[in-house]
């Protein structure tokens, strides 16, 4: 068995969980290394959607910017922003990868600001880019984060992006589509989803040698669990080896496990 | 009946389609040969106060030698579009140039980390902001280039994002679907980096357009950058790859490798270690500002920036990484 780091298990967690056909808006990253692998190994016909206007690349290698010239790469559509955000709008998009500073138990994401204050924030992140649109247009959000009670707090500083808002039926009530929300958060410790009537936060499966305590104490709020908790596979060989030198040779992203 | 919500963000630019066609009606449609040079156009079109957007995405294909010439001349006051606004941004807030800002994405730099130097600016109060998202902002643009006030959306309903940004709900007068309205945004001045142009300013992008056929068609004015500047014959012979054509733009220069550090797509890849260095430079405030005064401020123009960059061998290698063929690259 190849020894692997916490980067490298949740790209390839990630990785597993598109099935073949469907499609994807991803960010750089973590999100890319994924669907590069889904689409070697498991989703050869996975169709990618950048938000800066490239769709159906065969990715050479990882891109830095959702908009450098990577993303073209042998692609199939080299458009416009508002090309991806409409396909997502009229329901194309199945899956997105989104990140954040903070996620709540009903999966709500800030990336905008630490404080109480709008006006002067304690700490100024980057603001929502593509992402509350890709959490508003896209059927199934997949966050992937590392697990930390910093991170997964009882409530967000800030709603940048739209998990279940307050709870069941509120996206709805806000004016989003039906049938669209947060899916899965997988993280260094653990795969979790909403599948519950209250659409609250619970873990499905387990990491190899992580144990549920190791999870709830990196949780701030609290965490359902699943009726079934399941194991989550270990990278397998072919993904390490994949990964390694085909996707991220330079470790540019790996590299931070 | 359930009450719609609005945002309580500021309006920055308030979009009035009369007037706004009224301004149309009047700009210059004849081909004229629209040549000049960077500082002649920042003088011109970007007075202290006026409201700008930068073309591209942050770190490709964006109007570099034009940014330099803003924080050079010392603007201020300045608003700006924050659509996927990174390395602008992170030039921009260098100088302390804007002081009103509608953000989608600033300060960070995608994969690369974040800018301290912005996050610091915004951090600092000098700055007023509202909220809203890439694609709010796209549609923005789209509105002011149909000429309608607004557009009606699905994003950023149900957000604190919609709560600091100044969209307004309304109900679909076919559906009663709700939507967010976000209003018309014509910024004053579009700068704008393409591979190739006529004098007249007819620009053909290749790789993708981002947002910027809607932005040109939304601007006022518009300066335009390119790698090289082609023989009017050469835009008649393919107008179907005209994304830009000569009746939105005002000035037009041409700046090779213009898009430096960014990525130019088939031309070069971005120079990642350059972006590092801005970022290792921003930790230490005096390096930072010696920085900028060398690479920036003392420099005469774009050209001597790219000597300072390693010149003519470094564009090379960017050239190579572009097309995956670099030989020193493993």
């Amino acid at each position: 068995m190849v020894k692997y780091n916490t980067m490298e298990n949740m790209i390839c967690v990630a990785a597993r969980q598109m099935e073949d056909g469907s499609s994807a808006a991803i960010g750089t990253g973590v999100p890319t290394a994924a669907g590069m692998l889904a689409q070697k190994l498991y989703a050869p016909n996975l169709l990618i959607f950048f938000e800066a206007g490239a769709a159906g690349p065969i990715l050479p290698t990882m891109p830095v910017s959702v908009g450098d010239s990577r993303t073209t790469h042998h692609s199939l559509l080299a458009s416009t922003m508002l090309d991806t955000m409409e396909a997502g709008q009229r329901g194309l998009l199945d899956y997105t990868f989104l990140g954040g500073a903070q996620i709540d138990k009903f999966g709500n994401l800030n990336s905008t600001m630490l404080g109480d204050d709008y006006h002067h924030p304690k700490v100024r992140f980057p603001g929502s880019g593509g992402a509350n649109d890709l959490g508003s247009f896209c059927w199934k959000i997949m966050v992937v984060t590392p697990h930390a009670k910093k991170r997964f707090v009882e409530k967000v500083d800030f709603i940048t992006t739209p998990g279940f808002l307050s709870g069941p039926g509120a996206r709805e009530e806000a004016g989003l589509y039906k049938g669209t929300g947060p899916f899965r958060v997988i993280t260094d410790l653990a795969i979790l989803d909403y599948n519950n009537p209250k659409k609250r936060m619970q873990v499905v499966s387990l990491h190899e040698g992580v144990t549920l305590e190791q999870v709830k104490d990196n949780t701030g709020f609290e965490l359902l669990v699943a009726d079934k908790l399941e194991k989550t596979p270990p990278p397998t060989d072919e993904e390490l080896r994949i990964l390694r030198e085909e996707i991220d040779p330079s470790g540019f992203i790996i590299g931070r496990g | 009946m359930e009450k719609l919500k609005v945002g309580k963000g500021e309006l920055f630019m308030p979009y009035d389609a009369d007037e706004s066609r009224h301004f149309f009606k009047e700009k210059n449609k004849k081909l004229v040969n629209k040549l000049t040079t960077v500082p002649e156009a920042v003088e011109k079109y970007i007075p202290d106060g006026t409201y700008i957007a930068v073309g591209g995405f942050g770190g490709v294909r964006i109007s570099t030698s034009v940014l330099h010439e803003i924080l050079r001349q010392g603007k201020k006051n300045l608003g700006l579009s924050g659509h996927t606004s990174t390395h602008d941004c992170q030039i921009l807030a260098a100088g302390e140039c804007f002081d009103r800002c509608d953000i989608a994405y600033v300060i960070g730099l995608e994969a690369r980390g974040l800018s301290r130097v912005s996050r610091k600016y915004f951090e600092s109060g000098k700055v007023k902001f509202t909220e809203w998202t890439n694609a709010a902002l796209a549609w923005r643009y789209k509105a002011a280039a149909m000429g309608v006030s607004y557009l009606p959306c699905r994003t950023m309903l149900g957000t604190d994002t919609f709560e600091q940004s100044a969209a307004k709900e309304v109900l679909c007068p076919f559906t009663g679907a709700k939507y967010a309205a976000v209003p018309a945004l014509s910024p004053d001045v579009a700068m704008i980096h393409v591979h190739r142009c006529d004098v007249y300013g007819n620009c053909q992008i290749d790789g993708i357009n981002i947002s910027d056929a809607d932005l040109a068609k939304a601007s006022k004015h518009v300066i335009i950058t390119a790698e090289r500047i082609v023989p009017n014959e050469e835009i008649r012979r393919q107008p179907w790859a005209t994304t830009i054509p000569a009746w939105c733009v005002d000035a037009v220069i041409q700046v090779p490798y213009g898009s430096f550090p960014g990525c130019m797509e088939k031309e070069y890849f971005s120079d990642e270690d350059h972006f590092a260095l801005w970022l290792k430079k921003e930790k230490d405030p005096e390096e930072f500002k010696a920085f900028i005064k060398k690479y920036i401020l003392d420099t005469k123009n774009f050209s001597e920036y790219l000597e300072l960059c390693g010149g003519i061998s470094r564009m090379n290698d960017l050239r190579f990484d572009e097309l995956l063929v670099n030989p020193n690259t493993k």
